[in-house]
Formats: C-alpha cells, structure tokens, sequence
C-alpha cells in the first residue's frame, strides 16, 4: 500500500512539473504581449523628439554592438548550461549557468553606462516622449535580464546544494527559455530602436 | 524637514489627515473603526490562531475562494456607500453646491468605479472560480495552490491602498479610467492619481497570476475522461476568461505603468508637451478595458448556464453553440476598444470598423439569451433564488444589450457619449451580468462550501429590491443621458434632471435595502443552519461533478478522482442509478499552510505606499524584501500533508455523499 503510495506521489511530481512548464509559457505569453505593446508604444512616439536629441546624435555603434555580443554569447552558454544540467552533470551546469550570469551581468554594465551617460548629459527619459519610450522599453529589458541573473546565480546556489535534481533541472529549463524569450527581446530592440537611428 | 529635498517619510505630513471635509473626516473614522473593531473582535473572542492557521495561511483552493468573497463583499459595501452618496449629492444639488465639496464627489466616483471593477467584480469572480472550478473538474486543487494565496493576498495589498487612501492622503479625482492629461502631474499632483495606479498595478498582478494558475488548472487537472467538449460551461467560460486575462492584463500595466512613469520620473508618454501622446493611454487602457468586461461576464454566463441546466432539470439548450459562442465573444472582445472614444477624432471608416464589430459582437452573445431560454422551455423550473437571479438578468440584460447596439452607432455615440446614458447602459450590463451573475453563483455554492443553504425567503426579498431598486436607479439615467446630462456632474442648473435624479435616489435607497437583505439573510442563514443542512451534498439536483461530493468537501476533495464518460456526468450517474465505490482507497497529499502569501502581500502592500508617498528608503527595502523572500522560498521542498488512506476511507464513507438513485431533493 504505501509502496504503492510513494509511486503515486512520484508520478504525480513529475505530472506537476509540466504544469509548472505550461504555467510558465503562459506567463511568457503574457510577457510577450507586454513586450509588443511597449514596442508600439516607441513606434509612436519615435519621432516625437521635441527639443531633445535624435537617436543617431546619442547611440553609440560600439556600446551596441558590444551589449547584442555579450547577449549572443551568453544565450549560448546558456544551452550549454542546459545541455549539461540535462546530462545530469552539475559541475558543467553551475559553470555555464556561471558564465552567463557574468555576460548578462557585462550587458548590463554596459547598459547602465550608456542610459546613465545619457541622463548626465541631460538626455534622460524626461526629455523627449522619444527618450520617455526608450528609456522604458530598454530598462524594462534590463530589469528582465536582471531577474533572470538572480535567478541563475540562486539556481547555482542550489545545484552546489543537491546536485542536479528534477525540480533543479525543470528550473533550469525554464531559465533557459526566459533567456532566450530576452534575446528574442533584445534582438527586437536593436534592430527596431537602435539600428533604424544609427543607419539614418 | 530640511530643504535639501530629502525627507524620511516623502511627501507624508500631518496634512496628509483628512480634516479638510467633515464627510471625509467621517469616512476616515468609519474605515479605522471598522479595522479596528474587525481587530477587537477577533481578539476578543480569541480568534486569531483558527484565523491565522485554517484561513489566513491556508492553500486550500475552496477557503482561499471564501476570502476572496469575502473581501469582494466588504468592497462591494465600500463601493456601494460611495455610490449612494454620489446619488443623494445629484438629487440634492440644483443650483447649490450639495453637501459635498466638488473635489470630493469626484474622489467618490473615481474610487466607486474602481473599487466596483478591480476590487468587488475581480475578487467576487476569483473567488467562485476557485471554489468552483476544481470541483467541477474533479481536482483536488488548482495546479499552483502557493501561488493562488499569492494572488489572493496581491489583490488584498490593491484593496488596502485603495482603503488607506481614505485616512491618509486623498483618492484620484481622475475617475476610474483615468485619463491623462487630467490624471498626470501637471493636473492632479497630489497622491490620489499614485493611489489608484499602485492599486491596478498591484492587483493586476495578482489577476496574472490567477489567470496562469486557471488556465494551467483547467489544461492539466481535468478528471479522466472530462473531454473539452465535456467540460461544464462554466469551466469553459472560466477558460476563456483567463486566457482573455493573459492577454488583456499586460496592456492595462503598460497603461497605468507608465502614467506612473510620467507622474514619478517626469516621462513624457502622455503629457501635451515635450512629444507626449495622450490618444495612446485611451487606446492601451480600452485594449484591456473592453476584454475586461468579457473578462467578467463570460463566467457570470457560465454561472445563468449551469443555474439554467440545473434549475430546469435539462441538459443545457446547444452545448456546442454556447461553447464557440464564449470563444467568438472573446476573440471579438479585442476588436471592439475604440467604440469608448468614437468622438476622439478617428476618421468616420475607423469608426464605421469599430461600431460594426461592435454589433457583431451582440449576434454571440444573442446566441447565449436564446441557449438559456431553450435550457428553460419544456423543463420544470424550480424558482430558488439563483435561478431568480438568473431570470432577472435576461429580462435586464436585453436591454442594456440593445443600449449598447445604439451606442455602438458612431452618430449616435457623438449624441450620447459622455452623458448617463452610457452610464446607464454599462451598469446596465454589469449590474445585471456580472453582479447578479455572481449573486446567483455565491448562492448556488454556498452550501456546497458550508454544508447549508441561504435562507430562501431573505434571498427573494434581496432579489427583489435589487431588480425593482436597480430599474428606478438607471433607467432615469437613460432619460436624462437623452436630456443632455453629463456624467460625473457635481452639480447642475436644470430643474428638468432633479426629479429623475431624485427617483435614481430612490432605487440606490431599495438597492440598499438589497444589501441589507442580503447580509439578514447570511445572518438567518448562519442561526438556521441545522434546518438548512444540506446533508446529502446535492441539495439542487445538480448535475456536474461539485455535487457528487460531500458539503463541505474534505480537504482533497474527491476521495477517489471520478471517471467521466459524457457531459453532466453526475447526471448521469444519478439516472443509471450508480452507487458510488467506497472501497479501496489510497494516501492523499494536500499542501501545507504556508505564510508566503500573507508575507508578500503585506510587503506589497507598503512597497505602493511608499511608492505614492515616495518614500524611496522603503520601496528599496521592499523590493529588496520581495526579492529576499523569493529567493529563501526557492530553497524550500514543497511540504505536503499525507492523509492515510484509512483517514479518507473512514471520512468517504461516514459522509454518505455520492449519487443516491433516484434522488429527488425538496
Ligand atoms: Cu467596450
């Protein structure tokens, strides 16, 4: 009976996990729809530059091309992380998802040094309904990236902790997509916000 | 104080008090008496601990289901006070200033409009929908049961902000769609505007996660053999409202987000300089606003349908029209938004789009009317009080409907927008819909979750009150909207509108009356529960899965998960006169109390206050908490309680719920 019981209660964990799994594209989904309307948003108001400064005056091709670099990379190491987690090998697994926390945490360096430049120089979100659509659009990509580095490093954390276990390795999953739902984010941003105003 | 720009507590002062009016100054003493009495009573009679472990920290989808209710029925009071005093201001100020100061009545319709939407109608909806979807389906709980106490207590931390805004600050005067310019610094640079946004942006999450967490439910924790076109309307109509919320939501937070950002960081998305563009917050806020009204009426449908089936001891009228009918409706629901701004300066072939879609949209819903008239003819209608609520709703609901079809006329939308015929026409819709949809669902559970019904006779009295008070409150409205009238008129010069304003006077009056028949007959209800017991768990008939099981259900619901071969599958049972299989039994896990929630909604709860007063101290150590208290949990192993089989078998067993042949309950 509580043999019987105990596989039960297995079955039932792992059934779980792809509810966990679907409840998390859900949330993406959602995201996603946040993501679209904030870039509609800067659709609109992109010409509105008021007194302010045009995009090809302040965006600077080196930073960008650094920050969509350290991005790329880091999606990279990323699936190696998950591969490796996948693999059951949690030493390979806490060093990947390692590295690209340490990219992500680069592109977000870079990023705070160019928006924070930006207001020192006057240009902040409060400039031009251009700059007001900018700023939020690229911080709130920021703030994602963010969560998604406190989550690595925790996830790190805890593989040190068990190992690669089921739940670790569901999580680790679900990583894996935030960050590449980011890049998908990012690559948007760079080619719809930046490149259009540094090609002009 | 210095003047260096930095003080402890931001904006907060003494003159944060309400002692500019003495109206206000009362609503202050009323809300701090009331949580304070709520504080002594509980105290007082020791409550706290049975308080803190079976409700407040419980994860048990049925009692997070009756909190919610229950804050639902506290903001529906809230909501209601303010509404009645903005009827008697109206029937009382012609050519005099009333009694309210004009500041303060639009305090009183903005907190009104969103207490009703985001704190009455959203709770009252997640509340049935937890207590009765699992059941429905056969689960034991919704997929995320952390989660939705997380939820609930987001919602909760919404509600307290909006609360709070009574005793320290003053609410929005935006209204409740709070339109920039007006609502941005420029215009409005008190908290009020701060109040409102942190409330929606709070809830709002909360309402995304529930979204996820029913969506996940209804996908993956279906009994075996529960098909989709198996599934009860109501879990469909639950389905389609969450899914709606997915993606609705979003654009709600983009909306009040970023007001948020022009009022706090000086952006300037919707100021009239600097390259703002207003016309964008009226299309994000309506890209959400007009699905959130689906978002709410979709399940009270759901509700008339299973009420219709059950009271007319019939199969529901055309299962599959009703089905696509829901789907139709909520895709439509997102092609329809610009019909709230026809007069905004869209070109006549945008507005022609808009207001055909619009029509369009009436056929689906036209389909449903006519599924619950069929559901009716040739069946034995029993007249209990959901099944009154039901029958007032589409006497009442026709009738906004056609209100609705007029205003969806871009000509004749330029006559009457802005006027209390739109006013008239949207509480004529939601009053009857959604409130009188979830009227009918708290009373057809209610003895499922407590194992008694409502008193009938108050039930029908509340019924009655409510109908005959919300006729002569909103169909004046109607009359003075063609006269002319705005809305949100403080006071006015035309002795032609005081008289009907007067009748809407009345019916508010007989509406109250309503409330106060509905908490008599809780009252009632509470002191004759040993004559209302309902000891069979089927006290209406009913023919879906919730009625095969005891009231109250244990804790895990269903003792052995059923197996459902057709749509109505305790119908079924009952007809072939199915015995329910009391042996062989297994372990049950259920979760464990966990105090996440009541942690993450308080945190949340000071990180909007220190939000709208800027305290910027605290809202970093807030989020910092938010954060911290994610992390520690992710640490922690999901606990679950085990119940030996041997408990449940004895529970199962000594219950004596189940099909019973031929049942036939009074
Ligand atoms: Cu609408």
């Amino acid at each position: 009976m509580s043999s019987e019981a105990t596989n039960n209660s297995a079955e039932i964990f792992s059934h779980h996990e792809d509810e966990v799994q679907l409840g998390f594209w859900l949330f993406l989904m959602s995201d996603a729809v946040l993501f679209g309307l904030l870039f509609a948003t800067y659709a609109i108001m992109a010409g509105n530059i008021a007194e302010g400064p045009t995009g090809t005056e302040i965006f600077d091709l080196f930073n960008l091309s650094l920050q969509t670099a350290l991005l790329l990379v880091s999606t990279l190491t990323i699936a190696i992380a998950s591969r490796h987690a996948m693999l059951g090998n949690t030493k390979g697994a806490m060093f990947w998802l390692l590295a690209s926390c340490v990219l992500g945490a680069g592109f977000i360096a870079l990023e705070l040094n160019e928006l924070g430049g930006l207001v020192l120089a006057g240009n902040g979100p409060g400039r031009s309904g251009f700059l007001s659509a900018f700023f939020t659009l690229v911080s709130m990509h920021g703030l994602h990236v963010s969560a998604g580095i406190i989550w690595g490093v925790t996830l790190v954390l805890q593989l040190s902790r068990e190992g690669v276990s089921s739940r670790l390795l569901s999580r680790i999953m679900r990583l894996t997509y935030f960050w590449h739902f980011l890049d998908i984010v990012w690559i948007g941003v760079y080619s719809t916000i930046y490149l259009p105003w540094i090609m002009a | 104080m210095n003047d260096t720009g930095f003080h402890l507590l931001g904006r907060l002062t003494i003159d944060a008090l309400p002692f500019y009016s003495w109206v206000a100054a009362g609503g202050a003493m009323v809300t701090v008496l009331g949580g304070l009495g709520a504080i002594a009573f509980v105290t007082w009679f020791g409550l706290w601990k049975p308080l803190w472990r079976d409700w407040m920290t419980s994860l048990d989808h049925k009692r997070i289901g009756v909190m919610y209710i229950v804050l639902a029925l506290i903001m529906l009071l809230r909501g209601f006070v303010d509404a009645i005093m903005m009827r008697v201001q109206q029937a009382m100020a012609l050519n005099s200033e009333g009694y309210l100061p004009a500041d303060h009545f639009e305090q009183i319709f903005s907190s009104h409009g969103t207490i009703m939407i985001f704190f009455m109608a959203m709770p009252f909806l997640a509340g049935l929908l937890n207590i009765a979807l699992p059941l429905q389906i056969g689960a034991r709980d919704v997929a995320f049961p952390l989660l939705n106490s997380i939820s609930f207590y987001l919602s909760a931390a919404g509600a307290g902000l909006v609360l709070i805004s009574l005793v320290l600050g003053k609410f929005s005067t935006a209204g409740w769609s709070g339109y920039p310019p007006y609502s941005g610094l420029e215009y409005s640079p008190g908290v009020g505007v701060d109040y409102w946004i942190w409330a929606i942006l709070i809830s709002g999450v909360g309402s995304t996660l529930s979204a996820i967490n029913f969506t996940v439910t209804i996908m993956c924790k279906r009994a075996p053999g529960m098909k989709p076109m198996r599934m009860p309307i109501f879990t469909w109509t639950a389905l389609c409202s969450s899914i709606l919320m997915l993606f609705a939501f979003p654009a709600l937070t983009v909306a009040v987000g970023l007001l948020g950002m022009d009022r706090t960081f000086g952006s300037h998305f919707f100021t009239n300089d600097s390259g703002g563009n207003v016309m964008n917050y009226m299309n994000l806020f309506w890209i959400w606003g007009h699905p959130e009204v689906y978002i709410l009426i979709l399940p009270a449908f759901g509700i008339f349908s299973e009420v219709a089936a059950t009271f007319s001891s019939k199969k529901i009228f055309g299962y599959r029209s009703l089905v696509y009918a829901t789907m139709v409706i909520a895709v439509l629901s997102f092609t329809v938004w610009l019909h709230h701004f026809f007069t905004m300066g869209s070109s006549p072939n945008v507005n022609a789009f808009f207001g055909i879609m619009t029509m369009i949209i009436a056929v689906p819903t036209g389909v449903k009317v006519f599924n619950w008239i069929f559901t009716m003819y040739g069946g034995r209608v029993r007249y209990e009080t959901p099944m009154l609520w039901t029958l007032g709703f589409m006497m009442m609901f026709v009738l906004g409907g056609i209100s609705g079809v007029l205003l969806a006329i871009p000509p004749v939308n330029y006559m009457t927008h802005n006027t209390t015929f739109l006013v008239a026409h949207f509480h004529n819709m939601i009053i009857p819909g959604v409130l009188f949809g979830y009227l009918a669902g708290y009373m057809y559970w209610f003895p499922k979750v407590f194992g008694f019904r409502l008193d009938h006779k108050w039930g029908v009295r509340a019924f009655w009150f409510w109908i005959i008070g919300f006729i002569l409150a909103f169909m004046p409205l109607y009359a003075t909207g063609l006269m002319g009238m705005p809305r949100r008129m403080a006071h006015y010069f035309d002795p032609e509108l005081q008289p009907m304003l007067i009748l809407a006077l009345v019916g508010a009056v007989l509406i109250l009356a309503g409330i106060l028949c509905l908490a008599i007959q809780l009252w009632v209800s509470v002191k004759k529960r040993e004559e209302l017991a309902d000891t069979t768990g089927d006290p209406w008939d009913g023919r879906t899965l919730e009625w095969s099981i005891s009231s109250p259900p244990p804790a895990y619901n269903f003792a052995r998960i059923p197996e459902v071969y057709d749509r109505d599958p305790f119908t079924e049972w009952k007809l072939a006169g199915r015995k329910p299989d009391k042996s062989d039994y297994s372990d049950i896990s259920v979760p464990e109390n966990s105090m996440l929630g009541v942690y993450l909604g308080a945190v949340a709860f000071a990180f909007g206050f220190s939000m709208v007063w800027q305290i910027w101290w605290l809202a970093v150590l807030c989020g910092l908490a938010i954060i911290g208290g994610l992390i520690v949990r992710s640490f922690v192993f999901d606990h679950e309680i085990l119940i030996p089989a041997e408990t449940v078998a004895l529970a199962d067993q000594s219950a004596g719920a189940g099909p019973v042949e031929g049942s036939q309950p009074a």
